[in-house]
């Protein structure tokens, strides 16, 4: 999953995307909402987290220009809690709201449940035959038994079970899994593949030739 | 309770003037045209009693009204016609005349020698002749025709009409002059001769009576719908009168359950409501002004206490999310620390500001050298400006003035260290201290990059930062400048500043001189 992160205070930026890349998350940066608008833009990111006071364009500005293209899910952090404050967020097109100081438990569970529900999934235990990914513990069972899987497998797994059933391209794993300072090579997304097949059976993902990876349901 | 509202004062007090006003009006037209009728009633039975009268003293009566001829001919007695010569109606001579010209002027069928004898005997009858003339009064064939009756001195009756009432009795005995009396529903007038005789002429007024009645009623009837006019109306204009009244103190209790955007309507009319409403609008719109700009502080307030505490929070839950390296929680630790120290001067800063607000503990202002407490602020801040590779130009002269020592080294520490913060590299600082007529003069000028005429006029406001890209990580809150308006303000000085982008800014505190003797 690969995350924006738009916060002007350089502090709470620095900290969010490193608890945010050791949850698991690939986390890009901007400290203006120029920045921040521009890279909302161009690239498909699971969801934005983004402070309502920013330099140049604010948070309302953005994510009005940001809706005029693009349905992905934002949560709104701010300072002010004022009532009209959080109406006009979510109405502007926000999907969450969180208010400073907040609780990082809180943001990742809520981050979570964003992405989760954008994908068309309510609930946060996946369940593939006689394997359950929960999203909460991020972690795999299979018959009953834990698999360890590294971070990387996991959120490739977890990728492709959110859009079950659909094709996903490499290029698509590449876009949502590594985030702008990863320097990857393409074929590490197959090898982290074919290690989840040797850990989960070779069914679970379908290789589809040419197009990409698909779970089934 | 509506006897406590202005509305139904007025109201009442209406009512009560115009029921007293058509009250007394109505009783007095009533009685007006009671009193015309019964004298209208009283003289028509007068006429015919006094032509009785006349009729009962012996034929026709001769010098009943003045200008006439006391005597018409010979033949009566000298009593009678000493009697004729007297007014017979207590001197009344304005008295109509009546209408017995008839029997003056032709004789009466019967006859002087046929008229009865003046004193009749004891006992015995008299007869009285009464001429067509006088019949004929009495001669109306309807119910209110008049009827008369003539009694003897001794109480016999004499002659009644026929359409006289059964019951007549005859009136206690009086002078001589007409007298009317009231038997319901008749109305008499009676009249005793010299000699005694009574003479009664009455009428059945039950008709009048009625008309009465009903003009009574009417009257009644036309000063009720006065009243409800009356009233009607001062109701219409005490509600009009009062609607403002009652406009004012529903919006006024509108603002006062917090919703201060409300105004009361109808201020624009031109009378003394209008112009109250006016001057409550303007004062509402005074306290929403300032009620925004306390809001906006508090949420600026809230929001850059809030951010630190944001960082502090998130810092530490990430750090102790799993084992970290000593490298890792030293980071994270001199990050908590500077966000602390961060949040401490924002604090000190507010407390600075709410101090100066709050005005109930005035600092002690003592008469003090201006240019020496800014050499100190100078000398402070050298250090900082040599960091930058700023030159600083002083030119102090020595100038008195009167405030607070420490908060005036505050004033010039904040413009001093914004004159370095906002300077370009290699540039200047010129310090200045003069002294004008009324005042002490110190003036920061930088060389940075100016501020733009958009900002001028707000960055004296709370935490408004013209530039708004600078981040609060170096400790920039947009409080200094308005800090220092506040102290330099509560100390009876002024602060300005001019700038010019590009070229530098201008900040000029004048601070007032020392009061003569001190």
């Amino acid at each position: 999953m690969r995350i924006l992160v738009v916060e002007d205070e350089p502090r709470l930026l620095r900290n969010l995307a490193k608890a945010l890349r050791e949850a698991g998350y690939a986390v890009d940066t901007a400290e203006e909402g120029e920045e921040g608008l521009f890279k909302a833009d161009s690239y498909n990111y699971d969801a934005i987290v983004l402070d309502v006071m920013l330099p140049g364009i604010d948070g309302w500005e953005l994510l009005e220009r940001l809706r005029k293209k693009k349905s992905t899910p934002v949560l709104m952090l701010t300072a002010r809690d004022a009532h009209p404050d959080r109406v006009r967020g979510l109405d502007a097109g926000a999907d969450d709201y969180l208010i400073k100081p907040f609780d990082l438990a809180e943001l990742l569970a809520r981050l979570r449940a964003l992405i989760r529900r954008s994908a068309g999934q309510a609930d946060s235990v996946l369940e593939f035959g006689d394997v359950l990914i929960d999203t909460r513990s991020r972690s795999v069972t299979r018959a009953g038994e834990a698999i360890t899987l590294t971070a990387r497998e996991y959120a490739i797994l977890e990728y492709l079970a959110l859009h079950r059933g659909e094709v996903v391209t490499r290029t698509a794993l590449y876009e949502h899994l590594f985030d702008e300072t990863d320097d990857t090579l393409s074929n590490l997304v197959d090898v982290h593949v074919f290690s989840i097949r040797k850990k989960l059976g070779r069914d679970l993902i379908a290789t589809r030739r040419g197009q990409g990876y698909c779970v089934e349901n | 309770m509506f006897t406590k509202s202005i509305r139904w004062r007025l109201q009442l007090w209406l009512a009560f003037l115009l029921v007293c006003v058509l009250s007394g009006f109505g009783a007095a037209v009533n009685q007006l045209h009671r009193d015309n009728q019964f004298k209208q009633i009283d003289d028509e039975l007068e006429r015919r009693v006094v032509a009785l009268s006349a009729a009962v003293r012996g034929g026709p009566s001769r010098g009943f009204g003045p200008g006439r001829p006391p005597f018409d001919g010979g033949g009566h007695r000298p009593d009678q016609g000493g009697e004729g010569r007297r007014p017979d109606f207590g001197g009344d001579g304005h008295r109509p005349d009546f209408d017995l010209d008839g029997g003056a002027h032709h004789p009466p069928p019967h006859g002087w020698p046929d008229s009865p004898p003046p004193f009749g005997g004891p006992g015995m009858r008299r007869e009285i002749h009464l001429s067509a003339a006088v019949t004929n009064l009495f001669e109306e064939a309807n119910a209110s025709s008049f009827y008369f009756a003539i009694w003897s001195r001794d109480g016999d009756a004499l002659e009644r009409s026929t359409n006289a009432p059964m019951e007549l009795p005859r009136p206690a005995r009086a002078d001589t002059l007409p007298h009317t009396r009231m038997r319901e529903p008749f109305r008499e007038a009676y009249h005793f001769t010299e000699m005694g005789d009574c003479v009664l002429a009455g009428r059945d007024i039950t008709a009048d009576l009625n008309g009465l009645r009903r003009f009574a009623w009417w009257l009644l009837t036309a000063g009720g719908t006065v009243l409800a006019f009356g009233l009607g109306g001062g109701w219409l204009l005490t509600s009009r009168a009062i609607r403002p009244v009652v406009e004012i103190s529903a919006a006024a209790s509108r603002i006062s359950a917090g919703n201060l955007s409300e105004r009361i309507k109808g201020a624009d009319t031109d009378n003394e409501l209008g112009r109250l409403a006016g001057v409550l609008n303007s004062t509402f719109a005074r306290l929403e002004a300032a009620f925004a700009q306390q809001k906006q502080f508090t949420a600026d307030a809230s929001h850059e206490l809030r951010t630190p505490l944001a960082v502090l929070i998130s810092e530490a839950q990430t750090t102790l999310a799993r084992e970290r390296s000593p490298e890792e929680y030293r980071e994270t630790i001199e990050a908590c620390l500077v966000t602390a120290q961060q949040m401490r001067r924002l604090t000190e800063s507010l407390l600075d500001l709410a101090r100066v607000d709050a005005g109930h503990e005035p600092a002690p202002r003592v008469a003090l050298d201006l240019a020496e407490q800014t050499r100190a602020g100078v000398e402070r801040v050298r250090p900082l400006a040599a960091e930058q590779k700023l030159q600083l130009h002083c030119d102090l002269a020595a100038t008195e003035a009167f405030t607070n020592p420490e908060r005036l080294d505050q004033v010039i520490t904040n413009l001093l260290t914004n004159a370095i913060h906002y300077n370009r590299p290699n540039g200047e600082i010129r310090v200045r201290v003069s002294a004008e007529p009324e005042s002490a003069v110190l003036t920061v000028a930088d060389t940075g990059r100016g501020i733009a005429e958009k900002d001028l006029p707000h960055i004296f406001e709370r935490f408004y930062r013209a530039d708004k890209s600078r981040s609060r990580a170096d400790g920039h809150f947009g409080l200094g400048l308005a800090i220092c308006k506040a102290i330099v303000e509560a100390d009876g000085g002024r602060i300005e500043v001019a700038s010019q982008p590009g070229v530098g800014t201008t900040f000029t505190v004048r601070l007032p001189k020392p009061p003569a003797g001190k």
